[in-house]
């Protein structure tokens, strides 16, 4: 077995143990998004247009709530430690606890908010193109959290810091992440604003790794 | 033969020198005890050892080569048991230990001859969580005997433990070094095996102004 799938198999044996850490932030997400139809009332046009916005602010929000303990518990736990002494490199272990980060927050979230979408009146077209953008656009907040995680290590009132971090750095991925599903609504645009969106989450794997990784060299020194 | 061969290593934390000019080897087969008064920097001479803390001065050499111009094969030669026992608390004991072998890329074929060492075989199931601190040190030096590391770098690794798992730690200890294995110690207890040194940490400050330095 290699160091990276012992890693990600072990994170998600951990959350598999415990399973209330992931239930409480898909609650979230899905109390959260049904505060606004209940607040704004019944105008379905007006629910149609700020869904997008909506749902992927929500679905932000959620994704961070779950980021704080990320790298915090094995910091705690000394096993941190033993990720920095695995012969084989730490960038790989910053990508296997991202991506497990993502199996259990981005994925279901990305399942989910289509059927939250069905409270805001999106078309059928609107709801199949939230799916897809969290999708392709999860992945890039999971690791954009992740260096933000890392980065408040052992910092007091890290909750708060992180998101202070991460939510300007996730700014880009929300607006071509909503604005695609509202380019369905509007017609047109649509693909260039998913292209947009799959390369920023490329562009986050291909650097964020070595940043997450030597924000923990310096916390473990 | 001297397989570890430390040369004028120096450190610093925060701005001021923990400690510096630190010279040893140590040959197969021979275990070196750290002492000294808290603070005295034992913890991070380990961590520098272990390439966590970079050291400013000085270098460490493993037969012949530095070991930072290939750090993977370094880690590879290294068991670490810190102050902190690095075991999650949701998984059993076995698991714990098993993904520790893992994360090493390695087997899992030496994990229970480890739990055994440590009378751990009918704790094996139970998950870590409900442990006590002596049954989770315990823990976690069979994670450090199961890696099957040529150095054993081990940060106070008598902490709660009771006579019979000191026992057990001095046995595993014989039985590593007997087999060649080297092994480096902080403690404030002696650890009474056979082909054992101590090192000193004198922490006093060292003479000159330096640790006024910024």
């Amino acid at each position: 077995m290699s160091g990276f799938t012992a890693l990600l198999a072990r994170d998600l044996r951990l959350v598999w143990r415990r399973p209330g850490d992931v239930m409480v932030v898909l609650a979230f997400f899905v109390v959260a998004t049904v505060l606004f139809p209940l607040g704004i009332g019944p105008e379905t046009n007006l629910l149609a247009r700020i869904a997008a916005g909506i749902l992927w602010c929500a679905a932000l929000f959620a994704a961070l709530l779950s980021l704080d303990r990320l790298f915090a518990a094995d910091y705690e736990d000394g096993a941190l430690d033993l990720l920095l002494l695995a012969p084989w490199p730490l960038e790989l272990a910053a990508l296997a606890k991202c991506l497990a980060h993502w199996i259990v927050t981005g994925l279901p979230l990305a399942v989910l908010a289509p059927f939250m979408g069905l409270l805001f009146g999106l078309s059928g077209e609107g709801l199949a193109a939230l799916g897809l953008t969290l999708l392709v656009g999860t992945p890039a907040l999971s690791l954009i959290g992740g260096l933000a995680a890392a980065l408040t290590l052992g910092a007091r009132r890290g909750g708060a810091l992180l998101a202070l971090l991460a939510l300007p750095l996730c700014v880009p991925t929300l607006i071509f992440g909503a604005g695609a599903v509202e380019a369905v609504a509007t017609g047109g645009g649509f693909l260039t604003h998913l292209a947009i969106l799959g390369a920023l989450a490329l562009l986050s794997l291909a650097t964020l790794p070595w940043a997450i990784a030597a924000a923990l060299r310096q916390a473990g020194e | 033969m001297t397989d570890l061969e430390v040369t004028g290593l120096g450190c610093r934390r925060g701005g001021r020198p923990v400690f510096r000019d630190l010279s040893f080897s140590l040959a197969k087969g021979e275990l070196l005890a750290l002492t000294g008064r808290n603070g005295s920097g034992k913890t991070t001479l380990l961590r520098a050892l272990a390439l966590l803390v970079p050291a400013d001065a000085g270098a460490i050499h493993w037969q012949g080569a530095d070991v930072a111009a290939d750090r993977e094969a370094w880690r590879r030669r290294i068991a670490w048991l810190g102050h902190l026992d690095g075991l999650k608390g949701d998984l059993t004991v076995r698991e714990n230990v098993a993904t520790a072998c893992h994360l090493r890329e390695e087997g899992t074929e030496r994990v229970d001859a480890a739990l055994a060492a440590f009378e751990l075989g009918p704790l094996a199931s139970r998950s870590v969580r409900t442990l006590s601190a002596g049954q989770r040190r315990r823990a976690a030096l069979a994670r450090v005997v199961a890696a099957g590391a040529r150095l054993w770098l081990l940060d106070e690794p008598l902490n709660a433990l009771d006579a019979p798992s000191q026992a057990a730690l001095r046995a595993a200890l014989g039985q590593h070094l007997a087999t060649g294995g080297l092994a480096i110690a902080a403690t404030h207890a002696p650890i009474d095996v056979p082909n054992a040194r101590t090192l000193l940490m004198d922490s006093s400050p060292p003479p000159g102004g330096e640790e006024h330095e910024p």
